[in-house]
């Protein structure tokens, strides 16, 4: 089973590569250590890329490895976060390539981040996780790396990954230093106490600086500063530490083959022929082929049909032993009989559910449209297909009057309703219309009979036809995140305004070092949905980060704002809004629809308003004179064309009292905003 | 030069004239599916496609010619005359209009040719309407005796201003004193039987100095006035100077209000509107404008002019709408080897020929009365189609549409925003065609 060095190396020819990797051997004659080849391949089951990167395939999957020989102590279960672009990707690739994992090419680099968004902001979207062989000290370590999401829209996923490992490293990248995620990301660690190796990647650059680095780290984290491993993961520089310090520093999983089996489902997949495939962390105990085992959420029970490890690809193995990583088929037919964090068990021998279980929670809504109604089944299985990989989209039909048959989605993010937009768009070429996203509101009821009507207290508002009446509510609240910002000290007046005009309340401010700033805001969610990242992005020259978590819904003064055309109320316009922030929103609302609505016979009125009282209001006049003057010589094709097109465009113009208002017009207002 | 159409000049008419101008003497025919009538008569347009200059504003089918060519040029337009007096299988020729370009430019000869090419081959009556359009030049005013002489019994004149710095602007080769003398001469060769075009909504103009112009131009002209509003083209000077900023467009409030005062002023003057751009007064309409109005046939003539008939020469049984080729070369190499130079020909469906029909129609301020529109849709009639609409009654209740006895037509302030109507009757029109489809 032991395999050396050099075979795979030479299987891919690329001498280049060979050198560097030499070097750093040789930098190393004290430790004995020898690798084993498991992993052919990086990779799992974006379905876009499989076909273009089997064939990379350096090496026979071999069976028949006997995880028994793997007790826990033997075990350790971390995972790499970073902030974008700091390199966490590049080495996952560089400690899956030392290991033998995969064949080192050129392509590794950053193999999993395919979709535009993932490349722009550099992050991974999808969890990737793989089982590693490494030998320490003339012992044999099974090292699993579990790939976590890289940003806190995903912080759900993140805290499950985070639950089944013991350590993380902590990249920072030498010449940034800390950004927003990482300090978003150290504090998931932190809380869940695991022990954490802080690495300082890309010393290689000109401009590295990590002395001023592990000054941030001392001061933002209070982790000493001799715990830093200084690496450059593109040229492989130290990363033998890191392997070393993984093993040395991070404790083993604790639970034991003895206990009853109890594992953690971290992620999980479709696949259209097995059903799901879910990644799970055992716990306790162990697991094999045809054992019977159940849901703790949904208490179904499922039988084991396949299990083994991931290398990242799936290896079939026989069984999985506590403390150990792998992938379990069990014929689930939905991703949400697989939800992330709930627990298995046998059937024979319930156990308690691992504590932090929820299910997913969607936090921005957006309705996606297909921009021509005749592609409505197409955008259908299209979405349906995305779902199947993403039990935390929530899928609600949903029709405009504007912009027909269509769908309200929920989103547990921004980004996650970002890299969704962009998948419908880049993998199933759909054309979409996708309206300005909103968060949920709730509404504390006032009336016992209400309450009793709708079975609680509170109600959650997703449409706003739905926002109860201020007569029948005795509060209104709305979701909030606490918001992290990094950003040079002299952009900090900008972004503080920027923030104050947000309705953000600063929480703390605080130097990392002499030019960079850390801020904390508390920002009503519906604040930060639409632009503010952008700008923030734009007005700091694109050096400020942001992140942003979760922190619960607070009251607020919300109001129903209605947009009127001469008088009629616009259903598919309603807005709910902060009172604050009605007069602006409706300005812009009237103006926007002003310059869409064309003029017509008659004055149009176009007003936004609050139950009787108009706040805003914008004119468009009648037409006075459209006739055309001339018809040129007994050309009347030309202008038959034009008013036949007229007329076909009456038809699928929305009429609100006497008023025509093209699609286009409620597209402009309803749509997010290009970037 | 800039060319417009559907205009027309008048002078007292016969009444043997009127026997082909008036829909009452032919409404017992019909082209299939309409009255055989409508197929035995036509009005005739003939296209010069040659200008001495391009005008800023205009992006009509017109050249700059190259060389003389003039003969060449009579014999074509004489020899698709014949192919397609032919192939239309017509009887009588109503109405003649040469436009252009700049016909004037032409010969009178050639004029001369031209008309008895077509006396020679079907009824053109003496009282017929024969329009030409003139260029107020020197040259062209020398030329309106011979032309007169030639059988030409109406003049449209291209004043287009009596400012001579936006005469100069708008790249026109005359002087607002040239024009005047020019309609002095027509005027004395027809009386009655001369138009002016004059354009509002020119670069730098005001709604006074356009009133100053127009009360001007009414002390000047004779029984015919064309409106028109300059519009933008896309590809022309005008174009480019208003968008580098060289030029400033007055505003759609300002040319709405230039049309509305233009409308009241010449109203007040004894000049009834009868279309959205055309007055006249003493019974001067021009006939040959009319008939496009009213759906009837008519054939084109030269390079890019355009025409509306049943091919009966070759066994059709439906109008056509049919386009000649465009550029002079081409087209007069077209017309020497297959004696015309259609370039395409597209059959007009019921429905289509209706639409024409209720577009046109509702140009003129006495709209389609319910006879004219029997005469092309006898099964269905104005109020089944219009009358129980929504939208219609709408448009009927906010006065901007008439429906009654007489039949459908605008009102005073409809009229000024026929294109919005349009659409909305298009769609009745549509729907009661095809029921089934539209619902």
């Amino acid at each position: 089973m032991s395999y050396s060095l050099v075979k795979p190396l030479c299987d891919t020819a690329l001498l280049g590569r060979v050198l560097p990797f030499k070097v750093c051997r040789r930098k190393m004659p004290g430790y004995n250590m020898s690798y084993r080849v498991l992993r052919p391949r990086w990779m799992k089951c974006f379905p876009v890329l499989s076909s273009s990167f089997r064939s990379l395939s350096t090496q026979p999957a071999k069976d028949g490895v006997d995880l028994s020989k793997f007790p826990v102590d033997k075990i350790r279960n971390f995972c790499i976060i970073a902030h974008i672009d700091h390199g966490k990707s590049t080495l996952a690739d560089r400690m899956l390539e030392m290991t033998g994992a995969i064949a080192k090419t050129e392509k590794n680099k950053q193999v999993l981040d395919k979709l535009q968004v993932e490349r722009e902001r550099g992050i991974t979207v999808k969890a990737q996780t793989a089982s590693l062989f490494y030998s320490h000290d003339r012992q044999e370590y099974l090292l699993n790396l579990i790939d976590t999401p890289g940003h806190v829209d995903f912080s759900y996923e993140v805290s499950r990954s985070l639950s089944a490992c013991q350590g993380v490293l902590l990249i920072i990248d030498a010449n940034q230093g800390i950004q927003a995620q990482t300090v978003a990301n150290f504090y998931l660690a932190f809380e869940a106490q695991l022990t954490i190796i802080p690495v300082i990647n890309k010393i290689d650059l000109k401009n590295a600086d990590p002395e001023r680095v592990e000054s941030q780290i001392e001061k933002v984290f209070d982790i000493p500063r001799e715990e830093c491993i200084r690496i450059s993961a593109k040229l492989g520089t130290n990363v033998e530490t890191v392997l070393q310090a993984v093993v040395e520093r991070i404790p083993p999983p604790a639970g034991s083959i003895d206990d009853p089996f109890k594992a953690l489902v971290f992620d999980s997949n479709f696949d259209h022929y097995r059903g799901v495939v879910a990644n799970i962390a055992v716990f306790g105990g162990r697991v094999k082929k045809g054992d019977k085992i159940v849901s703790a959420y949904l208490c179904k029970t499922y039988e084991v049909n396949e299990l083994g490890l991931l290398r990242p690809e799936e290896h079939p193995t026989q069984k999985l032993f506590a403390g150990q990583v792998g992938y379990i088929v069990a014929g689930m037919k939905d991703v949400k009989e697989a939800q992330i964090g709930d627990t298995l068990y046998h059937q024979e021998q319930p156990v308690e559910a691992l504590p932090g279980f929820k299910p997913a929670k969607a936090m921005v809504f957006a309705g996606m449209y297909p921009t021509d109604q005749s592609e409505y089944p197409t955008l259908r299985s299209a979405i349906e297909r995305l779902t199947l990989n993403d039990s935390s989209v929530t899928v609600q039909r949903d029709s405009s009057l504007a912009l027909g048959a269509g769908w309200r989605l929920g989103f547990l993010g921004l980004l996650h309703m970002e890299v969704f937009n962009q998948r419908l768009e880049q993998e199933y070429n759909a054309s979409v219309i996708v309206t300005v996203p909103t968060v949920p509101y709730k509404a504390v009821l006032s009336s016992a009979k209400l309450i009793k009507e709708h079975g609680s207290e509170e109600l959650t508002i997703v449409n706003p036809a739905q926002f109860p009446d201020r007569s029948v509510v005795s509060e209104y609240l709305e979701p909030m995140v606490l918001g992290t910002i990094l950003a040079p000290e002299t952009h900090t007046g900008k972004i503080m305004s920027l923030c104050l005009s947000r309705r953000a309340v600063q929480k703390n401010m605080v130097y990392v070092d002499d030019q960079r700033v850390m801020m904390k805001y508390l920002f009503p969610l519906n604040e930060i949905v639409v632009d503010f990242y952008d700008l923030l992005k734009s007005l700091s020259s694109g050096y400020a980060s942001f992140d942003y978590e979760n922190a619960g819904y607070q009251t607020a003064d919300l109001i129903k704002m209605d947009i009127l055309l001469n008088g009629r109320p616009v259903e598919e316009l309603t807005t709910i809004v902060h009172r604050d922030r009605a007069y602006s929103t409706g300005k812009a609302m009237c103006e926007r629809l002003k310059e869409s609505i064309p003029r017509q016979m008659f004055e149009i009125a176009v007003q936004a308003a609050i139950g009787s009282k108009v706040i805003a209001r914008e004119t468009i006049k009648a037409y006075r004179k459209n006739v055309l003057a001339k018809c040129y010589g007994g050309d009347i094709t030309r202008k038959m064309k034009l008013l036949k097109k007229q007329a076909d465009g009456k038809k699928k113009m929305r009429r609100i009292g006497n008023i025509e208002v093209p699609k286009d017009a409620f597209i402009s207002i309803l749509k997010r905003k290009e970037k | 030069m800039l060319k417009y159409i559907f205009r027309e000049v008048s002078r007292g008419f016969s009444p043997g004239l009127r026997r082909f101008s008036d829909v009452k003497v032919t409404e017992n025919v019909a082209e299939s599916p309409t009255f055989p009538h409508l197929i035995e008569q036509a009005s005739l347009y003939l296209h010069w496609p040659y200008c001495l200059r391009r005008c800023t504003y205009c992006n009509f089918n017109k050249y700059i010619p190259k060389e003389d060519n003039e003969d060449i040029m009579a014999k074509c337009l004489q020899r698709e005359t014949e192919t397609l007096l032919q192939l239309s299988q017509v009887s009588c020729i109503t109405s003649v209009f040469f436009g252009g370009g700049t016909p004037s430019l032409a010969h009178p000869s050639t004029i001369a040719k031209i008309l008895e090419t077509v006396s020679n081959q079907v009824y053109l009556s003496d009282e017929a309407e024969v329009t030409l359009e003139v260029n107020p030049t020197p040259v062209g005013m020398s030329k309106l005796k011979d032309f007169h002489f030639a059988g030409v019994n109406r003049f449209s004149i291209g004043v287009q201003s009596l400012q001579d710095e936006h005469l100069k602007s708008l790249g026109r080769d005359h002087s607002s004193l040239e024009a005047l003398q020019t309609l002095e001469e027509a005027r004395r060769l027809c009386p009655g039987g001369v138009s002016v075009d004059i354009m509002f909504g020119r670069p730098e103009q005001t709604i006074e100095s356009w009133s100053n112009e127009l009360s001007e131009m009414l002390r000047v002209c004779d029984d015919h006035v064309s409106l028109y509003q300059l519009t933008l083209e896309r590809g022309t000077q005008l174009f480019k100077q208003v968008h580098c900023g060289q030029v400033t467009m007055p505003t759609e409030e300002m040319t709405a209000e230039m049309y509305r005062c233009a409308r009241k002023t010449l109203q007040q003057h004894g000049f009834q509107q009868y279309e959205v751009s055309n007055f006249a007064k003493n019974n001067s309409q021009s006939r040959h404008n009319l008939s496009y109005w009213k759906g009837k046939q008519y054939i084109g003539v030269g390079p890019g002019a355009h025409g509306r008939f049943v091919p009966l020469g070759e066994g059709g049984a439906t109008r056509e709408a049919r386009t000649q080729t465009l550029e002079p070369d081409v087209w007069i190499r077209e017309v020497q080897q297959r004696g015309h130079g259609t370039r395409r020909r597209i059959q007009l469906g019921h429905l289509e020929l209706l639409e024409e029909v209720l577009v046109m129609g509702m140009r003129m301020t006495k709209g389609i009365n319910h006879k004219h529109w029997e005469l092309f849709n006898p099964e269905l009639g104005l109020h089944e189609i219009f009358g129980a609409s929504p939208v219609v009654q709408e448009l009927l209740q906010n006065g901007q549409l008439i429906l009654d006895d007489r039949g459908l037509r605008c009102s005073w302030d409809g009229l000024a925003v026929l294109d919005s109507i349009l659409p909305i009757l298009l769609l009745e029109l549509d729907k009661q065609s095809f029921p089934k489809a539209a619902s």
